[in-house]
């Protein structure tokens, strides 16, 4: 759908690289292009009329992202660089100073480098200890094996909403609840699920929720960490500088911002979050239970036709999401990609950033497909066109 | 070279690599080679006696160009004096890199002549090499 708003578009390329980048419709590259040429101005700085502009835009924007993800008003939105700034965001100015030596962070082997190094960080810094709940035989995180992970030391379940590689949504619903019985923070990695399906911050009881622009249409170099209202209070910001604080004195002292702006030292970066604004009210008119509908009827076309090719081995038949891993017998992931491009398919091969994955699936490297919603079912067919041929070797070298 | 002779040389020693196992014995120089823009990770062992190459192992998950490069420059080195595999090293490099080199000294590697054409495969193909230089500069340093 809606494929004539997106310029890469126009000539033969196939795209199915959206797990780790998406493409930009005109309509967000316009809005910021306004920004670059019409009202270019910092913020919280001028009293002219572009800045006044500026401003209603970049804070306006908060409203716009908590409303996405159903956020309560009092919950704050902070503009972080993406996930990956937000997860640090966690743990560094929050879980450094409420977790201690021997507190469990629960994991899984499914979660995406940053949602992993962080703590692994924190543990070397605090002593805190990581466990792995184990994953079913699909490599999906179940209710029952969380549950019976969730020992008193427990204090942090931390893990993507979809995961990046195997796709399966999370019951976020029912985690969220098991994480407030028992008094748990729950952090949420919204990477892949923020721009696919609906996301509600507050029917999931989410603590901290972490997610990236570029994924969902907006551009790079912008993302949100939303935090619950009260949890907010508690954060320690880890960069100091201009924009954040409220006055300074020469004996050492100093006063910061009580708002998500102490947070948000220096100059944000405000055409993107002007882009980000765009991509957010461009998904909102298409919707996002249509996108995730569209999405999952393509992935199961996909696998209804790859599950007919001997040479495919598939890893995630069962996830909800549009994303299919998968490798081709005898030829190495990165060849199939090679391949791929000389017929103009964009894919990803490789690890895709969950260097853990591969004790549970026995594989390195898969060459995965992921859907966005200007992708249709010609797409699919192009690309199960080009891996039915006997000589993918031949041509790729 | 013809090019399908080319592209079969390559196929046949990604599909059937040889010297693709390692072994336990620490009297071989290690390294592990893995590259950071792409995929490719693979474990190199080499033995040197009396300044002479007696055997190169690799083993790990890597593309079609970096294993057979591999399986051919294991091949090519084991044998040579050490002094003997820098030269084939440096011209294979420069031969990658589409710079001037000497043909006659790379044999069977004379199969990647153009792979320069194709920007995206040039780090494949530099894998072993930039292997066995670590190892041999190890060995410059011990000494």
């Amino acid at each position: 759908m809606n494929k004539e708003d997106f310029p890469m578009l126009e000539g033969d390329l196939v795209f199915f690289d959206n797990g780790a980048t998406t493409l930009k419709p005109t309509q967000v590259v316009e809005d910021m292009d306004k920004y670059y040429s019409e009202f270019t101005s910092n913020i919280h700085r001028g009293d002219y009329d572009a800045a006044i502009e500026t401003n209603t835009l970049y804070d306006e924007t908060r409203n716009t992202v908590k409303e996405f993800v159903n956020a309560r008003s009092e919950d704050k939105c902070i503009y972080t660089s993406g996930t990956t700034m937000s997860i640090n965001m966690v743990v560094f100015s929050f879980m450094k100073s409420h977790l201690k030596k021997g507190d469990v962070v629960l994991l899984t082997k499914s979660e995406h480098a940053s949602n992993i190094l962080p703590w692994f960080k924190l543990k070397e810094e605090i002593g805190i200890d990581i466990k792995y709940v184990p994953l079913n035989k699909n490599y999906e995180l179940t209710l029952t094996n969380l549950k019976k992970a969730m020992t008193s030391k427990v204090k942090v379940v931390s893990i993507a909403h979809i995961t990046n590689v195997i796709g399966d949504i999370r019951d976020v619903e029912k985690i969220g609840e098991l994480c407030r019985e028992k008094n748990i923070y729950f952090c949420v990695d919204g990477a892949q699920s923020v721009p696919h399906i609906p996301v509600d911050f507050t029917k999931s009881n989410m603590d901290f929720l972490s997610f990236s622009g570029h994924k969902m249409l907006g551009p790079t170099g912008v993302g949100c960490l939303v935090v619950r209202g009260e949890l907010f209070k508690e954060m320690d910001p880890v960069f100091l500088g201009g924009g954040m604080n409220l006055d300074f004195y020469s004996d050492g002292k100093y006063e910061l911002h009580t708002d998500e702006t102490k947070f948000e030292a220096g100059t944000p970066p405000i055409g993107e979050v002007i882009g980000l604004r765009s991509a957010i009210l461009y998904l909102e008119k298409i919707g996002m239970e249509n996108i995730h509908e569209h999405e999952k009827k393509l992935k199961d076309y996909l696998i209804s036709k790859l599950e007919k090719m001997k040479n495919i081995k598939l890893y995630n038949t069962n996830s909800d999401s549009g994303i299919v891993s998968f490798n081709v017998d005898g030829i190495f992931a990165q060849d199939v990609s090679i391949y791929l491009n000389k017929h103009k398919i964009a894919i990803r091969a490789g690890n895709h950033c969950a260097k853990l994955l591969h004790e549970e699936i026995g594989e390195h490297n898969t060459v995965r497909v992921s859907m966005y919603l200007y992708n249709d079912f010609l797409d699919v067919d192009r690309l199960v066109d080009a891996l039915n041929n006997k000589d993918i070797l031949k041509e790729v070298i | 070279m013809d090019e399908n002779l080319k592209r079969e040389i390559i196929l046949d020693n990604y599909q059937n690599p040889e010297n693709k196992e390692l072994i336990d014995d620490d009297s071989y120089l290690k390294v592990n080679q893995a590259s950071e823009s792409c995929i490719d990770n693979l474990d190199f062992m080499m033995k040197i006696e009396n300044n002479n190459i007696v055997d190169v192992r690799y083993d790990g998950e890597a593309c079609a160009i970096s294993t057979s490069a591999s399986s051919i420059m294991s091949r090519a080195l084991i044998g040579k004096s050490v002094d003997e595999a820098k030269r084939i090293l440096i011209n294979y490099k420069n031969m990658i890199e589409d710079k001037e080199y000497d043909k006659e000294l790379l044999g069977e590697l004379n199969v990647y002549d153009n792979i320069n054409k194709q920007p995206n495969r040039i780090k494949c193909a530099l894998l072993p090499e930039e292997a066995i230089d670590k190892m041999l500069g190890g060995l410059e340093n011990e000494k």
